[in-house]
């Protein structure tokens, strides 16, 4: 007899391995069609932000409130030695100061020769805390309290302090998810500054654990990049603005075809530190399909 | 009646889990590594309960963790669906004064888990390098998930026993 007839007045019940291959089915369509368009995660990301981000916020808000008071109580000792080295410390900046402003007139003279003008500082952003972060162990993005109400968008960047890190992956009602340029499934185009030439800036997990990821594809041929150099995002990046800090070149090699280039790139960002990051409301200007 | 009060016992423990996944597991990892609770509480309702509140539950785990850190929705769903319903199997030779073979399986299965996700995620775009994975991220996550096991499972447990317990008492009776 099939397992699906039973005898009757008994209550109909399917059997697990019918329902596994209902639902593999269904999933494998949800992944297609996931992959394909984006028609199906709006709902879904909706109904999951009425039902689990009012929790993570209150976790976190917890969370950090102990963290604050645990640190507070650290610090009062550590405080009253640092005042001392700190007064040491304000006659030195004083003159530093001096030197710096003398740089910073000049700084504002290579800007003007750049044409930085419209360097990122002057992007409309909007604060927003991290609320929880990706439940397994294999990438680095995390959620934030801020969502399409707060006027967010998929692709728009997210940064922290100077550098950059990443881009808004997905948005629900009052969520978003950030994909970070450190997940080893992202790259982003970037740019040495001191040369102008474009690099690709890979997210690693390997290299990360020593706390830099890779660059490839640096064409090079006088030998002017030097460690230390500063990239930021590029002017060709497909979703990036141009001119957001992304790192420093932390070491170089050549490519076994003699032509190109690859190496290690330290973020700018500490990502394992992360509690507010900046989302800059502005995109990257695309052309429309 | 009974049933259905553990079922939504268990799923309210293991959406509590996500939560403590995503947000206070996060705070406690070491070296980058924090535990798999949702591997555990699909694991237990497999062998407690069945192929199918296993793989119901492993499901449910598995749309959560994709809708809010996934790349596409289901992969997540369908590997923990699985993950619910070969526990299930198990349900014939599980009885709760056993300690070895709850634990062994939670660790089978997270190791199973960090494996295919290994494959499917990494070594599909030539990360080639298995033993730094594996020994990095798989192995670490699976420990730390088997020290949580230790904890989260008795719970689990008294909860299975008070009420299945109680079921067979009244069925008894009403015979």
């Amino acid at each position: 007899m099939s397992p699906v007839i039973k005898p009757k007045g008994e209550k109909f019940t399917l059997p697990g391995k019918y329902l596994l291959f209902i639902l593999t089915i269904l999933c494998t369509g949800l992944m297609v069609l996931t992959f394909t368009t984006s028609a199906l995660s709006t709902p879904l990301s909706y109904a999951a932000g009425f039902l689990v981000v009012p929790f993570e916020k209150g976790i976190s808000k917890v969370g950090s409130y102990l963290n604050e008071r645990t640190e507070m109580l650290q610090e009062i000792q550590h405080l009253i030695e640092e005042n001392e080295s700190l007064k040491q410390q304000v006659a030195d900046l004083t003159g530093e100061n001096i030197s710096l402003q003398q740089d910073r007139f000049e700084l504002t003279n290579l800007r003007q020769l750049y044409q930085l003008d419209a360097e990122y500082a002057d992007y409309e952003k909007i604060g927003a805390r991290v609320i929880s972060k990706d439940s397994g162990n294999w990438y680095h993005s995390f959620v934030i309290d801020k969502g399409t109400d707060d006027g967010i968008e998929e692709n728009m960047n997210v940064i922290a302090g100077t550098g950059l890190v990443g881009r808004v992956a997905s948005t629900g009602k009052n969520w978003a998810k950030v994909t970070t340029i450190i997940s080893d499934n992202v790259s982003a185009s970037g740019t040495v500054l001191s040369t102008s030439d474009n690099i690709v800036v890979t997210g690693n997990l390997e290299t990360y654990a020593e706390g830099r990821i890779e660059f490839s594809k640096l064409i090079d041929e006088k030998n002017q990049v030097v460690e230390g150099d500063k990239i930021v995002t590029s002017n060709i990046s497909d979703h990036y603005l141009p001119g957001i800090l992304i790192g420093y070149i932390s070491g170089i090699n050549t490519d076994s075809n003699n032509l190109t280039k690859s190496g290690y790139v330290t973020p700018a960002v500490d990502f394992s530190h992360l509690e507010e990051v900046l989302i800059i409301l502005e995109q990257k200007q695309t052309i429309e399909d | 009646m009974r049933k259905r009060i553990l079922s939504i016992l268990f799923y309210f423990i293991m959406f509590f889990c996500f939560l403590l996944q995503c947000t206070l597991f996060k705070r406690l990892s070491f070296g980058g590594i924090s535990p798999n609770l949702l591997i555990i509480t699909t694991t237990s309702i497999g062998f407690m309960r069945g192929e199918k509140p296993g793989l119901l539950a492993g499901f449910v785990s598995g749309l959560f963790v994709d809708i809010f850190f996934g790349d596409v929705i289901g992969l997540y769903a369908m590997l923990y669906m699985y993950i619910g319903f070969l526990n299930g199997k198990f349900s014939k030779i599980f009885y709760p004064e056993d300690l070895k073979l709850p634990l062994a399986l939670i660790t089978l299965s997270d190791l199973s888990f960090g494996m295919v996700c290994y494959i499917v995620l990494f070594l599909l775009r030539g990360r080639l390098n298995f033993p730094y994975f594996f020994f990095r991220i798989i192995l670490p996550e699976t420990v730390y998930t088997l020290v949580m096991g230790i904890v989260l499972y008795p719970i689990l447990l008294t909860l299975y026993k008070r009420l299945n317990i109680d079921e067979d008492r009244s069925e008894t009776e009403f015979v």
